[in-house]
């Protein structure tokens, strides 16, 4: 069994849905243009996420392999369902801006992947672990997508957090930059792309960097098998 | 053969049993959260009305003073409108009509058009529309002053030759890069303003009296 360290790094980090796995894209471009709407988002799949892989992981030994895959979209969809009613009634003016894509977390691959690739075959509490650690990697990827997003394309930053945190957060609403004309491009589809894009690449230049002395020994691995 | 049919059997009871499971969780949590549910689109709608029509304005529940028809000859779509009336002292102060401009450059733009009962706008809102980010959305009044120009206004002022934007040869502004969207808010709000014109008459009784 892995360490729960290393199911928080594997989840935030190593193996992160949105960045390395490219999974729940569709969210992820879609709801990706404010910090808070990302957050809104992140947060929803996460709780999601704990569900489905807790309850997955007690039942994978009841759940024979021929009807596995419906049972678990069926707790899935049962998951966000319940999610989506508590947020219209708790949540509402979030709601209204999130409300199209909640359902869409059942679409969303991260959840049904980790299911099938993760909690159908560890113990409950290192599938929680994992879900709470997945959907956090997908929960960072989200805010910061967004908030990259929101400052170039509008030139602010947690503008309408008061839909979450309610009328005492409206005064955390910062403009990054005074007059800004905005960037279109940032706030439409195309700039979750290129956005991503340049995040995937910037993950690539980090890994890269920290592999270089193992990449050394393995490049000379390679010279003394080629001699 | 015999190993199949029990498998078989097993996975549908499997099945079906979960099926239960998660119909039973969702309606419970349906059955507990429907009266917050309900409760917060009645709020949502009164804040829009509120925003028009000030408490103050008026003595009567706007929510239970409502009419809702479809009429496409008065405002050239299918889409139902609704109109709020407000009453002080039993008399019509103003109306809030909700009629929906069909042809925005993305869908359909839902709008609020508050009318006093003089036939003056006081005000109009817009509730839902989907007009491209940074061009067309300055419509919406967190994005812009745009919506305001319509405060005070009325059939003759601007006369009815000039309810258009200005690129049609009419008095309100359109967006740079954006004709379609204020194009399509300026219409309805003239056909809203139009058939109140044409229909005061049949709307000056509260709900309660016209059943009573």
């Amino acid at each position: 069994m892995d360490s729960y360290k290393h199911i928080l790094k594997n989840g935030l980090w190593i193996n992160n849905q949105a960045f390395v796995a490219l999974l729940g894209l569709c969210p992820l471009l879609a709801v990706s243009n404010t910090l808070i709407n990302g957050l809104g988002l992140g947060l929803a799949t996460t709780l999601t996420l704990i569900l489905s892989n807790s309850i997955i992981s007690l039942v994978r030994h009841y759940v024979g392999s021929e009807v596995r895959l419906p049972v678990f979209v069926l707790i899935i969809a049962s998951i966000v369902t319940i999610i989506q009613l508590i947020m219209n009634a708790y949540f509402y003016e979030l709601y209204l801006i999130l409300g199209i894509f909640i359902p869409l977390i059942v679409t969303n691959c991260a959840i049904i992947g980790r299911a099938e690739a993760y909690a159908s075959k560890n113990p409950v509490g290192a599938s929680c672990i994992d879900g709470l650690a997945m959907g956090l990697g997908f929960t960072s990827a989200l805010v910061v997508l967004g908030a990259a997003r929101e400052i170039i394309g509008s030139g602010t930053l947690f503008a309408n957090a008061h839909l979450m945190f309610g009328e005492a957060a409206n005064n955390l609403t910062m403009v990054i930059i005074d007059d800004y004309e905005g960037f279109l491009l940032a706030i439409l589809p195309p700039g979750a792309f290129i956005g991503l894009g340049l995040l995937i690449a910037l993950k690539n230049i980090i890994d890269a960097r920290q592999a270089k002395p193992s990449q050394q020994t393995v490049s000379m691995d390679f010279a003394s098998k080629k001699a | 053969m015999a190993n199949t049919n029990k498998v078989i059997l097993k996975s549908a009871w499997v099945l079906g049993l979960f099926s239960l499971i998660g119909i039973g969780l969702v309606s419970l949590t349906h059955h507990v959260t429907a009266d917050k549910i309900a409760d917060n689109e009645r709020l949502f709608v009164l804040k829009n009305l509120r925003a028009l029509v000030p408490d103050d304005m008026h003595d009567n529940d706007l929510l239970s003073d409502v009419i809702e028809f479809s009429d496409p000859n008065s405002f050239g779509n299918k889409h139902p409108v609704k109109i709020y009336k407000a009453f002080k002292n039993q008399q019509l102060v103003a109306i809030i009509a909700s009629p929906t401009a069909a042809d925005g450059y993305n869908g359909s733009i839902k709008l609020l058009v508050a009318i006093r009962q003089n036939g003056e706008l006081i005000g109009v809102r817009v509730v839902s529309h989907q007009e491209t980010p940074g061009l067309g959305d300055a419509i919406d009044s967190n994005k812009g002053d745009w919506i305001h120009s319509f405060a005070g206004r009325s059939l003759n002022n601007p006369k009815l030759s000039e309810w258009n934007v200005k690129r049609d040869g009419g008095y309100f502004d359109q967006f740079t890069g954006a004709t379609i969207t204020p194009r399509a808010v300026v219409k309805a709000v003239r056909k809203t303003l139009q058939y109140y014109q044409a229909n005061k008459g049949n709307l000056v009784t509260s709900n309660k009296e016209s059943n009573g």
